[in-house]
């Protein structure tokens, strides 16, 4: 059970090892908030849909199964796009189209066939969690570069019970940030980057093995 | 906005690969070779531009005025997903030969990003029912020039030497990150500069 969860996140992190996702990633990987904003509509999302096609895939036929597929998934987007206009406008603006642009992230469709419509419901749920918090971290990691080398600074929820107006200013950074990463630009770059250094480690590691 | 500012904005501006990261995975996946490159382009300016246009139809004629809007993104996904399907269906009947360079692409366009994404941008930007299929046909034409700069840059790279680490995908995303540095350099003070 504990495999399942920890195969999305490091061994078939859909981000970096599989590359699947990758325009959400991308695109919203400007600020930490959004980045974590997104990861958690994805689980939501990834969640229902894994769990509704594990529980109905003896009674979808195998001829129309995709688009049986996609319309639980588009369900569940449709559910995530109106709460969050609803209880995090700013966060629902600043993702834009994204958030309903999650019914054609590869991850969900991929996870829906690849593993929800053979398995029982418990280890769909741990695949759902595990690829969606392999996602989440991966965007995370990706916004953080983004955001702290960009423009020298971390932004978070605030929380004004103790005076955290939800951002932390990194010193030095912040008054010259190399603003080319926070761009469009930058983002390429830093999931080229990543994506090599993750090839190098895979490759010591199997030199290692050997 | 103009129709010719609606194109100048999707192709180089708002280029959906360079600056909205639509359609990034067949941008990476298909572009290895120039031929199924342009394959995919073309394939993709069609489904686009009609997709754009079949959605605003359906939004603006039935979900408006039933007060359905709500029901925007498992619409749109169906109503994308038919017309894929429909298109497939009349090329191969229409061009056995057309079929033939664009067929495996077809299906590959239902999950793109893309032609959802220029879909609910229309409606974002309250667009008419023709600056929808335009801005749809000139966001396919965006596509079509970076996939087809990149596949050109890419088949070079396949004789050059690159870092181990680096062979693949890697070199491809650092590729497109150069790509998009140089497509800063259209914004919208060129278009002010061009059509005032």
């Amino acid at each position: 059970m504990l495999k399942q969860f920890t195969n999305g996140i490091f061994k078939e992190n859909p981000v970096f090892i599989i590359l699947l996702g990758l325009c959400p990633t991308l695109a919203v990987s400007t600020q930490v908030v959004n980045a974590l904003g997104m990861g958690v509509a994805v689980i939501f999302v990834l969640l229902g849909s894994n769990m509704f096609v594990s529980l109905l895939k003896d009674f979808i036929p195998e001829k129309v199964r995709i688009p049986c597929y996609i319309i639980i998934i588009a369900s569940f987007v449709t559910i995530v796009d109106l709460a969050m206009r609803a209880y995090a406008p700013s966060l629902s603006k600043s993702l834009g189209v994204f958030v309903q642009l999650i019914v054609v992230n590869c991850i969900i469709l991929g996870r829906a066939e690849a593993f929800a419509s053979k398995n029982n419901l418990k280890s769909s749920v741990m695949d759902a969690l595990g690829m969606g918090v392999g996602f989440t971290l991966a965007l995370t990691l990706i916004a953080l570069i983004r955001e702290v080398v960009g423009s020298g600074k971390i932004t978070l929820f605030a929380i004004h019970a103790i005076g955290f107006n939800g951002e932390i200013n990194i010193p030095y950074l912040s008054d010259s940030p190399i603003r080319m990463i926070g761009y469009p630009a930058g983002a390429l770059l830093v999931v080229g980057l990543l994506k090599a250094l993750f090839n190098w480690f895979e490759s010591r590691n199997k030199g290692a093995i050997k | 906005m103009s129709y010719v500012g609606i194109i100048i904005t999707f192709v180089f501006i708002n280029n959906f690969i360079f600056t909205q990261f639509l359609g990034l995975c067949p941008f990476i996946g298909v572009s290895r070779r120039i031929d199924s490159a342009v394959g995919m382009g073309f394939a993709v300016i069609f489904v686009m531009s009609f997709a754009s246009l079949a959605t605003w139809i359906i939004y603006n004629l039935a979900l408006i005025p039933l007060n359905l809007d709500f029901l925007q993104t498992i619409t749109f996904v169906l109503v994308i997903a038919t017309l894929v399907q429909l298109v497939e269906m009349v090329i191969q009947k229409m061009s056995p030969v057309l079929y033939k360079a664009l067929g495996i692409y077809l299906p590959l366009i239902t999950t793109n990003c893309a032609v959802l994404g220029i879909a609910l941008i229309a409606v974002r930007k309250n667009y008419g029912a023709l600056e929808s299929f335009v801005a749809g046909f000139a966001a396919g034409v965006g596509f079509l020039l970076a996939i087809l700069l990149m596949s050109s840059i890419r088949e070079r790279l396949d004789t050059e030497w690159v870092p181990k680490p680096f062979r693949g995908v890697p070199i491809a995303f650092v590729t497109a990150g150069l790509m998009a540095m140089a497509f800063m350099a259209f914004d919208m003070g060129l278009l002010k500069n061009l059509i005032g």
